[in-house]
């Protein structure tokens, strides 16, 4: 039997209307617009002015505090302004527009293709030129890599979980990638497991990507400690908690970290921007984009540039198709919905997903009929029926002592509901507002 | 047969008296004593428990102000000075009497106004829909109008206008008791200065993008352009993030600010009809008359 966690989940129509496709290089935009809050602590600070030539690669703002991270430019030219630019939830940012010329990279970049499987840094080195390139976990949660291999005192890793599992419909930018890049994949892993000093490390693969499976079980045979897991295919799978449960039984305590039970987990994209940081010397500047959607030409994959415009995806795809209802920044489950296709991409931004008009409309809501479907489905064991009344009625305390902090806003609730209550939506709210009373509360 | 009423009658009695005896030294034991004055002020206070005072429920400030030994800090906006002073009266104290006041919404995002870029399909809250995305406008700080503030609110005082889009605050029955400001999302109630004849003078926007941007989103953003700032003969307005806000204490009601506003983003609620200027009056004949043919 194939390996998977134990509580709830669901199971989508997979929709991976791109997962053949290779990835294409999308052409360098004319202007770029990087954000410089692309992680998930404070705003980068930008160092440079308006006027200002760059040259890709080069460093442009700087990661202040805790959870923030690098930013680079991700093209040559100009520094046009910088100015606000709406971001993913339609608020407006302070970002770096940059006008291209040309496409002349840092000297110190290495541009070839040529593996490159020595291994030449201790593992302080490691970390720090993780930090320096601007890496965070690309599976969307845009959490600082450096900060995440920076294990708390006392704690150790016994293993490395790569996740490759992409359990979101429609998304195939994991996929791509692992055929792609599967040994330079390989190479980081190796990377990540000196930098934390285990010597085992588990790829996690749904089987719906039977050739993706086949690949990196063929090439892990050359490397020491590298084992592919075959798993069953289940939303929500990719979430860190899940995947750890289904490939090495542990149960992340209530309030933890993966740590705790000796596992740090990250994401196929992650360990490649390792590898290239570490390898070829190139920072996080460009990522693999799934652009996606039933009434689209050509869904495809896109090694993009960081910053380029959403609506330049869509135009590579074959332009906007007529019957468009929605334009979701990931996948159709934890995605959000733009108001605006100039929003640039970011680290954290795994696909462009266009809904037909037809699925993009809530259906109406009908009262809760006690049917407990949303308990069944919960990947944490929560009671959603009974969160989003506590959250409705500013219930706070009660709905602590119900462990909503662990709600992974999967949207597995929303999803199941035969009532088509906005589970999620309250239980979000409720969310934010105890992480308030909480904040409050340790000073 | 009656042998069994009477002794049903005499055990019972027993029974009665043993246990008023034993409630009545439990009671003297356990006894807490509270002092009579709390029941009289709160019987003064409007037992609407709204929390406008910043205590919970009307018992709660009651407690309150029967304990402290002053007033300071201390003040039911719903009863106003009229409560307070008979308060005062009972605990023989001086009561400290504040200005009365009233909540005003500082947007004009109508939907004519300020255009939808897109549809919300989301639950129906204002604070969720806050937390999600922008909004349906392309204004970030107006108005959502999923009416969060009108449930909030206890004493009906709010209701949805379905033309506009926007709350409303009914004027005679707002008490000014903080329920809304806590819950918009976006801070756009504020508790201004009530007036005689509930006459009104404001900013009507929140609008915080430079001046363009604004304009193009909202007809009637605040651009942020200094003209109010400049005319205001009682300095009472301040200008902060491209944005006038008119302090409510200072204001004198002068009405020179309205006018100079390029987008009208400066309401004035309450006066008579300005008289036109000469010039004006002929341009707007000029208008009438051309409606007219």
């Amino acid at each position: 039997m194939l390996k998977t966690f134990h509580k709830g989940g669901i199971h989508p129509p997979e929709n991976k209307l791109s997962a053949q496709k290779p990835v294409q290089d999308l052409p360098v935009p004319r202007s770029v617009a990087i954000l410089l809050s692309q992680h998930m602590g404070a705003p980068a600070k930008a160092l440079v002015n308006k006027g200002d030539d760059v040259k890709t690669g080069q460093l442009i703002g700087q990661g202040e505090g805790f959870l923030s991270g690098n930013i680079h430019s991700s093209v040559s030219g100009r520094v046009a302004k910088i100015e606000e630019v709406q971001d993913v939830s339609g608020y407006r940012r302070q970002a770096v527009f940059i006008d291209v010329t040309g496409d002349e990279w840092e000297n110190n970049i290495k541009r070839d293709l040529v593996l490159d499987k020595e291994i030449r840094y201790d593992n302080a080195e490691i970390l720090k030129r993780i930090a320096e390139a601007g890496i965070v976990g690309l599976g969307g949660a845009t959490f600082p890599t450096h900060v995440k291999l920076t294990l708390p005192r006392g704690k150790k890793a016994e293993c490395l979980i790569i996740n490759g599992v992409e359990c979101e419909p429609y998304l195939t930018s994991d996929h791509a990638l692992m055929l792609e890049k599967g040994e330079e994949i390989m190479v980081g892993i190796q990377l990540l497991k000196k930098a934390l000093q285990v010597n085992m490390a588990y790829i996690g693969i749904e089987n719906n990507k039977p050739d993706a499976i086949d690949h990196m079980r063929r090439l892990a045979l050359a490397y020491e400690g590298i084992k592919v897991c075959s798993l069953e295919v289940k939303y929500p799978q990719g979430g860190e908690k899940q995947l750890i449960q289904a490939i090495v039984g542990r149960e992340v305590p209530s309030g933890g970290l993966p740590v705790d039970v000796g596992v740090v987990a990250f994401n196929v994209g992650t360990v490649f921007a390792v590898y290239e940081a570490l390898q070829k010397n190139k920072p996080l500047i460009e990522r693999i984009v799934t652009i996606t959607g039933k009434g689209l030409k050509n869904p495809a994959n896109f090694r993009t540039r960081i910053g380029t415009p959403i609506s330049v995806l869509i135009e590579a795809a074959g332009g906007m198709p007529d019957n468009a209802g929605k334009v979701i920044s990931g996948g159709p489950m934890m995605g959000k919905a733009l108001s605006n296709t100039e929003v640039p991409v970011v680290k954290g931004t795994s696909g462009i997903l266009i809904l037909p008009e037809e699925e993009s409309t809530r259906p109406v809501i009908q009262p809760c009929i006690r049917c407990a479907k949303c308990v069944s489905v919960c990947p944490m064991g929560l009671e959603p029926y009974l969160l989003m009344p506590l959250s409705q009625q500013s219930l706070f305390d009660r709905l602590e002592l119900e462990h909503v902090m662990d709600c992974i806003e999967c949207g597995s609730c929303s999803y199941s509901c035969p009532a088509n209550l906005p589970l999620l939506d309250f239980i979000r709210l409720g969310k934010s507002n105890i992480g308030k009373i909480i904040r409050t509360r340790k000073k | 047969m009656t042998s069994t009423i009477v002794y049903t009658i005499i055990s019972l009695s027993i029974l009665g008296a043993v246990a008023a005896i034993v409630l009545y030294f439990v009671a003297q034991r356990f006894k807490v004593y509270e002092d009579p004055r709390i029941d009289l002020v709160e019987a003064e206070l409007p037992a609407a428990n709204c929390g406008g005072c910043g205590y919970a429920g009307c018992r709660n400030l009651a407690e309150t102000l029967v304990k402290s030994e002053t007033f300071e800090g201390l003040y039911c906006p719903v009863g106003g000075n009229e409560v307070m002073a008979r308060i005062a009266g009972i605990l023989g104290r001086e009561a400290i009497e504040q200005e009365a006041r009233i909540a005003v919404l500082r947007c004009n995002g109508t939907c004519e106004h300020c255009p939808r870029t897109n549809i919300y399909n989301g639950a129906h809250s204002c604070t969720i829909a806050s937390a999600l995305y922008s909004g349906e406008t392309g204004c970030h700080y107006g108005c959502h109008g999923f009416s969060d503030c009108v449930l909030v609110c206890s004493f009906n005082a709010l209701h949805m206008d379905p033309v506009t889009g926007l709350p409303v605050v009914d004027d005679q029955k707002c008490t000014a008791c903080g329920a809304c400001v806590k819950a918009c999302p976006r801070n756009l109630f504020e508790l201004r200065k009530r007036w005689k004849g509930d006459k009104k003078i404001y900013v009507a926007c929140m609008n915080e993008d430079k001046g363009g941007l604004a304009k193009k989103n909202c007809e009637v953003a605040c651009i942020g352009c200094n003209k109010c700032f400049k005319v205001c003969p009682h300095e009472a307005i301040v200008m902060k993030n491209n944005l006038a806000f008119i302090d409510s204490d200072k204001c004198k009601l002068c009405r020179k600010c309205p006018p100079e506003c390029p987008t009208h983003a400066i309401i004035e609620i309450g006066f008579p009809a300005r008289k036109l200027k000469i010039d004006e009056q002929i341009a707007e004949s000029t208008v009438n008359t051309k409606k007219e043919e």
